[in-house]
Parts: structure tokens; sequence; C-alpha cells
């Protein structure tokens, strides 16, 4: 008789969640260091999404924030301007879950559109069409007077929690770690590695880059959406070039490629912007020293030079830790 | 017998360049061709316009009597034919045996949605899959090596992986560009005896170009020589290696 085993990434996630509220129930842990946890794992599910389309199918995006602010506006727009529904609300849950699903296949949309250059150009030329495309995004929300225009969407009502936040994470890891093990996935990794061969060894080429654009967008509009639910707004600079970089950043010092690396990455670099700017704030506290918290963007970076200079594949390279890994088919 | 794959009239030009000039093949079924001919003949480029890579410039090409002329590769692929090239393109940072699961995709019935999923049929396919392609990887002794990155492994081994990849997609005709290229004299030995033996074994029809006369001369059972796009000579090859105007494109004019 097959013995049932729990798998190992859904038991670490579950004793992860029980310890996290515990350690907030007691108060041990206080809402501060909640909320970027909350952050921490958002910039998971854009890291790891992103990595489908950079990592694993090798095309060049710079433009990620832009789906997740498509998703942000759409889903802002339903449970705040539609229904206009607060965590009170009669089945202020089940809209809120629909407007994060509408707001993901929003960008989903948005995906497969501009999939399209990326069976053009590539490297560099695709970066650049990526990241217009993602100042485009920008600028349309700037001048939606709907959504608030230059002043953002406001009022959006706090529904996103650890809960709902830890519960979309999860699934994105396991939908697209499921996806990086089938013949889509190798389809895919065989585009990143080398498209005319395959080409002509059966794969549609362009149906796997698009299909990477699409699921990738899909799963930033999650995360936008569940931003905006969690800060209670959207903003057009939240969705900004900057941001796009800052999502790269953590796939390329994580290991292009690597799941575990996106996701750990994603941990660790929300944790160090937010702790050096306690850091230095302690340390200008101490010494006199005139010095700010801009200063924590010198130490972020050259921390990443660091990284890129010692560790060049990233954290993880490609490999993944045991708890991503499925078990091999025998 | 009807031919497997038809040329007919095939005439291609880069920009001013006639790479290849009313070529016509018919090839039947079952058979080990060979396509031969000095540097810049053209030989490459005819293995490009079978498989979709360029389009020719005139005529066309029927594989099983359909018209694949300027069909997208990966249809052409879909429809039967394979091939390998004269530089490898190996999917190099993953494993063996991923390059030939990779080559297994098109086969594959699981949408997108059961393999997310991981439901029962999707996991019996990948069982299968994973089963048939170690078969290959043993067929062209590379069992060793399945969990190997393919940039570890020796030219050699690379080569055979290549024409491993390429019988995944299960092909009716196999194109072998150069496939004993850079190959030791022990190897090419070895290869022309695992050539022969896909032949037998899968019932695949081979069409190989080659430089290696050893490797021609020894397993084609029929040879067509082309210079400059254009065929000189055609036949078996004990007859081919005695005509003159082959002798020429590969020695040089005699006397003058």
């Amino acid at each position: 008789m097959k013995k049932f085993n729990l798998p190992k990434l859904l038991i670490f996630v579950i004793a992860f969640y029980a310890a996290i509220q515990i350690l907030y129930s007691t108060e041990i842990m206080n809402g501060y260091i909640l909320h970027i946890i909350n952050q921490s794992l958002i910039y998971v599910i854009l890291a790891v999404s992103l990595n489908l389309i950079n990592g694993i199918t090798g095309q060049f995006s710079l433009g990620h924030m832009g789906f997740a602010g498509v998703g942000a506006y759409v889903s802002g727009t339903i449970s705040t301007l539609v229904f206009k529904i607060n965590p009170s609300s009669p089945n202020g849950m089940l809209i809120f879950i629909l407007a994060i699903v509408a707001g993901g296949l929003a960008a989903a949309v948005v995906g497969f559109l501009i999939g399209f250059p990326s069976l053009r150009l590539k490297g560099d030329y695709l970066a650049i069409v990526t990241l217009g495309f993602g100042e485009i995004i920008r600028t349309v929300f700037n001048n939606i007077d709907y959504v608030g225009g230059p002043r953002g969407l406001l009022g959006i009502p706090k529904f996103s929690n650890f809960t709902t936040i830890t519960i979309a994470a999860l699934i994105t890891i396991v939908v697209i770690r499921n996806l990086v093990e089938s013949s889509h996935g190798r389809a895919m990794l065989a585009v990143r590695e080398n498209e005319l061969a395959a080409e002509l060894v059966g794969v549609n080429t362009t149906r796997y880059k698009v299909l990477a654009f699409v699921i990738g967008a899909f799963f930033a509009g999650i995360a936008g959406g569940l931003f905006a639910h969690l800060l209670q707004m959207a903003h057009p600079t939240q969705f900004g070039f900057i941001k796009s970089v800052e999502v790269l950043i953590m796939i390329y010092a994580g290991g292009v490629g690597s799941i575990t690396g996106s996701t750990i990455a994603a941990f660790a670099l929300t944790f160090l912007s937010e702790g050096l700017r306690i850091g230095i704030r302690a340390i200008a506290d101490a010494t006199g020293l005139p010095i700010g918290g801009e200063w924590r963007m010198v130490v972020y970076s050259l921390l990443l030079i660091f990284i890129m200079l010692f560790k060049t594949e990233g954290l993880m390279g490609t490999k993944e830790s045991k708890l991503i890994r499925l078990k091999e088919v025998e | 017998m009807p031919a497997l794959l038809s040329i007919k009239g095939m005439t291609h030009f880069f920009g001013g360049l006639k790479a290849v000039s009313n070529f016509s093949y018919d090839i039947p079924e079952g058979i080990i061709y060979g396509l031969i001919g000095p540097n810049g003949s053209g030989k490459t480029t005819i293995f490009n316009l079978i498989t979709g890579i360029y389009s020719p410039t005139e005529g066309k090409v029927f594989f099983k009597d359909k018209d694949i002329t300027g069909a997208k590769p990966y249809k052409i692929v879909q429809s039967g034919i394979a091939r390998t090239f004269q530089n490898l393109r190996i999917f190099s940072s993953l494993t063996a045996l991923d390059n030939i699961k990779i080559a297994k995709h098109f086969g594959s019935k699981s949408s997108l949605a059961t393999s997310v999923l991981r439901l029962p049929s999707f996991m019996n396919e990948e069982i299968a899959i994973k089963k048939e392609s170690l078969e290959l990887l043993d067929l062209m002794h590379l069992s060793h090596r399945a969990k190997e990155n393919a940039k570890n492994l020796p030219y050699g081994e690379l080569r055979r992986l290549e024409i491993a990849r390429a019988l995944a997609t299960k092909p009716q005709l196999l194109l072998l560009d150069e496939p004993a290229a850079g190959m030791n004299p022990k190897e090419v030995e070895e290869l022309m005896g695992l050539i022969t033996h896909i032949r037998n074994e899968f019932k695949v029809t081979v069409f190989l170009i080659e430089h290696h006369m050893q490797v021609v001369m020894g397993i084609c059972e029929y040879i067509k020589v082309i210079d400059f796009g254009e065929t000189i000579a055609e036949g078996i090859p004990e007859a081919v290696a005695k005509e003159p105007r082959v002798l020429e494109a590969y020695l040089g004019k005699r006397g003058a």
C-alpha cells in the first residue's frame, strides 16, 4: 500500500505560518515585522514569476512591475470603486478573491500582448521594449482620473493579510515548480538554451515564449493586487522602472532559473533593505555622524556588487532546495 | 515505390549568391543516403531548406507526398523529419537525459492544467518519457551520462547525444549533418555501426552529409555528389568514386 506523504514544502510552509502566527499573537513580533514579512512574500510571487520569464525561458523582461500595476489597479477598481467592499461587508472576502484573480487575468492579457515583441527581439532589445511597456503602464494610470490619476487609487480595503498572502505565494511556487517539471517547462528551458535547436526538436518556440509572458504576468498581477489590498492604495510610482529592477535584482542575486533562489532573495533583500534603514539610523544616533536613511541604498548596492563579484551565478545558481525539488519519477 | 522525401527543382539564393541550383532528389524509404561535396557546395543549405530554416527561392519539398515547402521548422519535425547539426546545438546546461526528454515534447498529450496538477495521466506519461529517453541514451552508449550536464560531455558523445535527441522525435527521416566531424577513428568506427543499427532498428531512412569518405563509402547505399549547388554525380558508392568530375571536385583538375 502506498504511504501518504505530505509534501515537504507544505509541511515547511505550515510550520512557517504557525511560527509567525504564534510569534505575532504572543507579541514577541510586532506588526511592523509582520508587515515586512507580508511584503517579502509578495516579492516572492513577483520574483518567482519573473524567473519563469527571465530565468526559465531566457527572455529579458524589465517591465515586470507593469504587470503588477495592471493587477493592482484592476483589482483595486473592482473591490473599491465597483463593489465598495470593506472587511466587514458580507461576501467581502469572496469579492476580494475575485478581484485579485481578475487583476491577474487582466495582467495576463497584457502579458500576451507584450509577449509578441519577444518573438522578434532578444536580450537587450527585448529589455528596452519591456522597459518602455512598464513606463507606458505607469503613465496610463497617472492619467486616468477615475482611478485617482497622480494621487493614486486610495481607500482600498485591507483584505491582504498574512494568511491570504502566504497561500498565494505557496500556490505561485507550486504552480511554477510543477510547470517547470513538465514537458511544457522543458520546452521553455529549451527555448532558453537554444532556440533553433528547440524548434528543430518540435517545440513551438513562439507559443512557449508568449506562454511564459502570460503566466509570469498573471502571477505578477496577483502580486500587484495583494500589494494594493495590503498598502490600501495603488500609486503609479509603485510600479515604475526602479521597482521592476528591484525584482530583477532578486532573481539574479538568488540565481537565475532557481525558484529557491528567487524565494530566498526576495526575503533576504526585502529584510536587508529594511534592516539597513534601522541599522543606519542607529549608527547615526550612536555616533552623531550626519548620515541619513538614504545611505542604506549605498550599502545595499555595495552588497549586491559583492554578491555578483563573488557568486556570479547567484546564491543558488540553477539549483533547487530539497523542499522545492520534486521527487523524480521512476 | 513513392519517394519518402522528394525535392523538386530547389534553388536558393543568398542575396546574389546562388547557394543551391535546381537541386532535385527523390529519397525512397529505408535506405541510407549520402550527400557529399566540397566545402561551400551547398550541402548544409539543402538541409536547412528541407527543415524549414530557410524557405527556398524556387522549387518544392514534398514529404510523404505532402508539400512542406516553407513550413515552420517545428511543424516539419512533427511531421517526421529530424536532424542533427554540423556545429552542435545541444541544450548545454541541461542534463543529457533532459536533452532527450525535451525532444519528446510534442508527443506529450498532457495539457498545462494536468501538468501543473500532476494528475495520474501526466505522471504516467512522465514515467514513459523517462523510460524511452533512457532507452535512447542506452542505444547511443550514453547511459552513464544521463545525469551529467551536457556541457561536460566530450565532443564525440555530444554528437551521439544529438543523434539520440533527433531519434526521440520518432522521425521517419533522419538528417545527419556531418555526424563524424571531430571524431577520432575509433569513434568513427562505432558511429558507422550505430547509424546502420538505427536504420535497421527504427526503420528510419537516413540522409547524411559527410566529408569523411570512410563513413560515406562505408555505410551509404546511394550517394549524390554536388558542387556549387549543382549535382555532378550520383549512384552507388563504387560507381561514384570512379567519376572523373568527383575526383576533380575533390582533388582538383588533372594536368592543365
